[in-house]
């Protein structure tokens, strides 16, 4: 978190960091630099721990009323309780390791998967001064510990010694390693745009407001929107969400890797989850929708986590919208999806930023050239890639048992 | 600032020789991405960056899964890991000649007179990598990039092989 | 030792493990992943020169380590589909059996 003592912005916006100073302000040099860091580290833990219970509560009051029934509501009022039941059940529940199982891999795979999703949020800036670490390299340090998650998913799927749970954990490794390259590729025309890697260089790059209305935010443009809308496909994939759950899909091989997991480890495993869903959504809302940014000025008052946790929650309700709204993917339609549409598509969106970034003199009526161009190359290929890809709509014919 | 340098080492060494010297070809290779995760702990501890994410996110998050997969591939039976067992005369031999060879650099290492004052961190962003990469080494970055596509076709066609001739031939 | 020194012995044992890792076993994966050993061993070197050696342009030793990762990358994708080829030819990796290809 940065120096944010001498600066003038209100009250509100600098009273985490004027509250953290407060409570080390008093220890000497080293101990006060690790003192500021455990207690970045307790409140992501703290914050993120809670956003997760609540979170799989409004997911299933959610599903529930999409589809026509109220969702856990016996547990507190509103089943505000459930979280706190649900972790108490998954506690006391008893901890199966299979005979056969590596018992070392066993354990170890939910806590580095758990440990690599946490190590995702060192580098999100929730705030003005609310950055936990500044890097120079920051998303490719995001990149890379969420690629460690790969590791851990074999690892419980091999170790559990069982046919069924190491193939499926091959299906999911397939997903994971196919969707990594359109999540990388979407994201290098913001680096193009912005010439920098570092989290906080790219908020800063969307800041301000055209016309004073329409503010500077990538998903504004139109290699932004696409590139948006390939992140979010690729975020889904990436953590294992639906419609492409066939991972942990009940009625594909039981639960997949997770199959011979139980108890605390298996609630380990969507804390990992969920874990991941929020780490890419705070990425999405800071490379694309303008990171802790107000959308117009007169509303910059409000200070700047409110508007992160604002853009953080609208992204994951549209999570769950999703999950209650498209049916599945089969694998080889998953894996096609990557390959064969998304990765072209964010191949032809970085022509398309370069060329943005290269008209930026442009002016006057230019501009609505310049728009209409970018959006032809944004549409055409999608529209072409689709329509050859689907497989058409043909006579339906009718079998009978 | 020599103690965390002495952790790293003992860390990526001793995982290195443990996974080279192992029974179990699965324990190596997570073995081994410990030791890769401890020479990214070493770039960053040098200053780079750059190259401490890249070669974490190469190493262990595609090159550990390609071997992975490779080792899935390639095994008989559920449980046919274990390595046949090694030839002692073979390992010895192994052993003293990588004895040899690191006796060797260490004491050209420590008899060439080699600044010894401390210099301070090169200051390197990646803005100016960029820039830098699309200058003198822009050929060879160009040729790389050809370099791993080739590789990419190349590595499926070899690995797919041909379709069998008869329905009775392995695949 | 200056802490040059050391980088460089710390890189010097790496690469010793790995070469004798590669001329040890005979499971062709092992043979592969020490080799890669001493391709970050060589990486580690770079970057060692790069932190305490005398100062040329900023940034080559960090360029250098790119193209050496990426190289490496190539490199052991390539080996791996090769010995699942062999795999499909002998039905096991062991390199000795291997040697059956020189006819």
């Amino acid at each position: 978190m940065s120096q944010a003592a001498t600066t003038n912005a209100s009250f509100l916006e600098r009273a985490p960091v004027l509250l953290r100073d407060w409570l080390t302000g008093s220890l000497p040099g080293p101990a006060r630099w690790l003192a500021n860091a455990l207690i970045a580290i307790v409140a992501i833990l703290a914050v993120f721990g809670l956003l997760f219970a609540f979170l799989t509560l409004a997911e299933r009051k959610i599903l529930g009323r999409v589809q026509n029934r109220p969702g856990p509501n016996r547990t507190g009022w509103f089943g505000l309780l459930q979280p706190f039941a649900d972790g108490i059940k998954m506690l006391t529940k008893e901890d199966i390791v299979p005979r056969s199982a590596d018992p070392f891999l066993h354990f170890l795979a939910p806590v580095a998967l758990l440990g690599f999703s946490i190590l995702t949020f060192a580098v999100i800036p929730y705030g003005r001064y609310l950055a936990p670490v500044e890097l120079n390299a920051a998303v490719l340090y995001f990149f890379a510990a969420g690629s460690g998650a790969e590791l851990a998913v074999f690892m419980a799927g091999w170790a559990s010694h069982n046919k069924y749970s190491l193939l499926a954990a091959m299906r999911a490794l397939a997903q994971l390693i196919s969707y990594e390259l359109p999540l990388l590729l979407s994201f290098v025309p913001v680096a193009l745009a912005t010439g920098t890697l570092s989290t906080t260089g790219i908020v800063a790059a969307q800041a301000g407001w055209r016309w004073n209305l329409i503010p500077h935010w990538f998903v504004f443009t139109p290699w932004g929107a696409a590139a948006f809308a390939i992140f979010m496909v690729s975020a889904l994939a990436e953590s294992n969400r639906s419609p492409f759950d066939l991972p942990e899909a009940e009625s594909e091989l039981i639960a997949g890797h997770l199959t011979e997991y139980s108890g605390f480890k298996y609630a380990l495993f969507f804390m990992a989850e969920y874990f991941g869903i929020c780490a890419l959504s705070g990425m999405a809302v800071t490379l694309f929708l303008g990171g802790w940014q107000a959308p117009l000025p007169a509303l910059s008052f409000i200070p700047s986590y409110v508007w992160f946790a604002a853009k953080l929650l609208a992204l994951l309700l549209g999570f769950i919208w999703i999950r209650a709204t498209l049916p599945r993917l089969r694998i080889d339609q998953l894996t096609r999806l990557a390959w064969k549409f998304l990765v072209p598509l964010a191949l032809v969106n970085l022509g398309t930023a370069a060329f943005w970034s290269l008209t930026l003199g442009w002016a006057g009526p230019l501009q609505l050239v310049r728009w209409a161009l970018a959006l032809g190359l944004v549409a055409v290929p999608a529209l072409l890639l689709g329509r050859g890809l689907s497989a058409g709509i043909g006579p339906r014919t009718y079998r009978y048992a | 600032m020599n103690s965390v340098l002495a952790l790293i080492a003992l860390a990526t060494i001793g995982t290195a020789v443990t996974a080279l010297a192992g029974r179990n070809l699965l324990h190596s290779v997570l073995l081994f991405a410990v030791s890769w995760a401890g020479i990214a702990a070493f770039f960053l501890w040098s200053g780079a960056e750059f190259a401490a994410f890249a070669q974490a996110l190469v190493y262990i998050g595609a090159i550990s899964m390609a071997v992975l997969f490779a080792i899935l591939l390639t095994r008989h039976s559920r449980d046919d890991f274990a390595p046949e067992p090694a030839l002692a005369g073979r390992a010895f031999a192994a052993v003293l000649t990588g004895t040899a060879v690191a006796g060797v650099l260490i004491w050209a290492v420590a008899s060439s007179p080699l600044a010894a004052a401390p210099s301070p961190v090169p200051a390197v962003t990646v803005r100016s990598l960029g820039w830098q990469l699309m200058g003198p080494p822009a050929a060879a970055l160009l040729a790389t990039g050809v370099l791993l596509t080739v590789a990419l076709i190349g590595a499926v066609v070899i690995a797919a092989g041909e379709r069998p001739s008869k329905p009775g031939d392995p695949p | 030792m200056s802490p040059l020194q050391l980088c460089l012995a710390f890189s010097s044992v790496l690469f010793a493990v790995g070469l004798a890792g590669a001329l040890a076993r005979s499971n062709a994966i092992l043979v592969l992943l020490g080799i890669e050993l001493m391709l970050n061993a060589a990486n580690l070197n770079f970057i060692a020169f790069w932190r305490y050696g005398p100062a040329t342009s900023p940034s080559t030793g960090v360029i250098f380590v790119l193209f050496s990762i990426a190289v490496a990358a190539a490199e052991a994708a390539v080996g791996l589909a090769l010995i699942i080829a062999i795999y499909r030819h002998q039905r096991s990796i062991r390199l000795p059996e291997a040697a059956r290809l020189k006819g």
